[in-house]
């Protein structure tokens, strides 16, 4: 399911992250994008996993294409979210891309360890923060055949 | 993770199709980064190069494996499987590119935990522009192991 055969949806990225600048500047540069996306962005990964499930107020969430995941959450950290969906029957083809400010080698090689799908740093410059999130946007929702549920 | 001594990170293309590998190759050294791009031609060649077994005794480890689905001896299903049961392996990116539309054949590798799935345009130019993007991503915004 390319971004180009889904065609009439938008991809659904659901986006975990709990810094609230990042965020609205990450849903900021896809919005920009080339490709039509909805962004659900949870601030924990407690909250994550209820959306995965669709429970509480995720009742009618989507199946995410495409999941972006901080590491350095509140309650349920990110590495723990991440091995959770990887050893999900259902989830663990959802691509994860971990977006990060962390470069720790054992945080790269943990995430690896737990089928990270990429890992990402957040630059913290304005600028190289958008690069970033634009060169996700233009490999992951344009070049990249994502799986079908 | 040790580099070759021309300190060029390298990717390996494990591809049967001559006129794919062709494009690939020289598409990674139009591309943006100073890179080495090696080649294998079937599952069997790839592992006993990962492995650095066989002919493959000098082998450095790749940045970043790209891996096409069908090929002769070992498909791209269990190259990739072996890949990443095997711990030592596991963590280097695997881009599978195949010319594949079934959505079931891609669903299962990324079931076996392949990093993405990328479908080769049948035009060339496209194709080489996807080659590049892939190498962009993965060798530039990418964190690797």
């Amino acid at each position: 399911m390319s971004a180009m055969s889904i065609g009439a949806r938008p991809i659904e990225i659901l986006l975990v992250e709990d810094t609230i600048d990042e965020a609205e500047l990450t849903i900021e540069t896809l919005r920009e994008g080339r490709v039509r996306n909805r962004v659900h962005w949870v601030e924990d990964g407690e909250e994550a996993l209820a959306f995965l499930r669709r429970q509480g107020r995720h009742a009618a969430a989507p199946r995410p294409d495409l999941i972006l995941l901080d590491l350095h959450l509140p309650r349920m950290g990110g590495q723990e979210v991440l091995a959770e969906i990887k050893e999900h029957p259902q989830w663990k083809r959802i691509p994860v891309v971990i977006m990060t400010s962390s470069a720790d080698e054992k945080d790269i090689l943990t995430a690896y360890d737990h089928h990270a799908n990429c890992y990402v740093t957040k630059p913290m410059n304005l600028e190289k923060f958008m690069a970033a999130v634009r060169s996700i946007e233009d490999f992951w929702l344009t070049i990249v055949h994502l799986p079908a549920a | 993770m040790p580099q070759p001594s021309n300190g060029l990170r390298e990717v390996l293309l494990v591809e049967d199709d001559d006129a794919d590998a062709d494009l690939m190759v020289e598409a990674l050294q139009e591309g943006e980064l100073a890179l080495q791009a090696v080649l294998v031609k079937d599952g069997e060649q790839a592992i006993d190069y990962l492995r650095r077994q066989g002919a493959y005794v000098g082998a450095f480890p790749p940045s970043l494996i790209l891996l096409d689905l069908h090929m002769p001896r070992m498909n791209g299903h269990e190259v990739l499987a072996v890949i990443k049961r095997d711990e030592a392996l596991r963590r280097i990116p695997v881009v599978i590119l195949t010319a594949s539309d079934n959505e079931k054949a891609l669903g299962d590798a990324y079931d076996l935990h392949a990093n993405c799935c990328v479908r080769k345009p049948a035009d060339q130019e496209q194709f080489a522009l996807v080659v590049q993007k892939i190498e962009r991503f993965w060798l530039r915004f990418n964190q690797g192991p």
